[in-house]
């Protein structure tokens, strides 16, 4: 088994709020992140698939196949675009990073052919990243 | 599903490598230039990784202002711009970044009761760096 990480960088906005709290509950919660204008990052993904080395091309993955998957999955839903009010996923949920990470995975997972997908890690700054490895991860009962 | 959220800290401190049960020789062979008695120090990196599913209300595993504070509070205050060797913890054990590692890792799942504990990296250098998940206690 071997395992390939392809890295993308996005910008994008967001604020987290949750219409079933309070607005002192919301400010309490979420602090700055609560401004209703929003603010931004640049967010760095880092897409990890695993795979047995393909004999003839000694390939885990097609780079460019993947390339293309993140683009049209992720870049082009989420690079410059206000998440709360863009991204579908995030009609309904909070755009956190852990939220952010889980929607990516879920948008790469179905549309990968010889590789599996082994780890969705997205950074919001460079001391802060979060990490998934899907329904069937690690811990995952 | 769950996520596994990874924050980030540093601290500045010194320590001497250098182990009572060795001789002086066996001390300058094993540790090398860290055996050095006036001790030397790093910029350690550290980061705590906490998992868990997210909470469906705030779209988190946990709240990080509370990580932050528990972290500065517990790890970073006892340890930046200190000498490792003359804490209590290393009284009797060789402030390896192996034992700093362990020594963190159990500060944190102590204290911080708002995730689960994962896990704790640190780098020494850009060159080392050292993880533990609580397998193997010491």
């Amino acid at each position: 088994m071997v395992y390939l990480t392809r890295k993308a960088e996005f910008s994008a906005s967001h604020f987290y709020h949750n219409p079933a709290f309070t607005a002192e509950e919301n400010a309490r919660v979420f602090g700055k992140c609560n401004n209703p204008n929003g603010h931004g990052h640049n967010y760095t993904l880092e897409v990890t698939v695993k795979g047995a080395v393909d004999p003839t091309t000694g390939f885990v993955v097609d780079l460019k196949h993947l390339k293309d998957i993140m683009s049209r999955e992720v870049l082009e839903a989420m690079d410059h675009r206000f998440l709360n009010k863009e991204v579908p996923e995030f009609l309904t949920q909070i755009p956190t990073t852990e939220n952010i990470a889980i929607a990516i995975w879920r948008r790469l997972a179905p549309k990968l052919k010889s590789a599996q997908l082994h780890r969705v890690r997205v950074y919001e700054t460079p001391d802060l990243f979060v990490d998934v490895f899907g329904e069937d991860g690690p811990g995952e009962a | 599903m769950k996520a596994y959220l990874t924050r980030r800290y540093m601290f500045s401190a010194s320590h001497r490598l250098h182990s009572e049960r060795l001789t002086e020789e066996e001390n300058r062979e094993t540790y090398g230039k860290c055996n050095n008695p006036y001790g030397h120090g790093h910029n350690y990196i550290i980061e705590v990784t906490v998992g868990g599913a997210v909470d469906e209300r705030t779209g988190m595993v946990c709240d990080l202002v509370e990580l932050d504070e528990c972290v500065r509070s517990h790890v970073l205050e006892r340890y930046d711009h200190q000498n490792l060797n003359v804490l209590e913890e290393f009284a009797a054990e060789v402030p390896t970044t192996e034992n700093l590692c362990i020594s963190i890792y159990e500060i944190v799942k102590r204290e911080f009761r708002g995730a689960h504990l994962q896990k704790v990296r640190i780098e020494e250098t850009m060159m080392n760096s050292f993880e533990y998940t609580g397998e193997n206690n010491r």
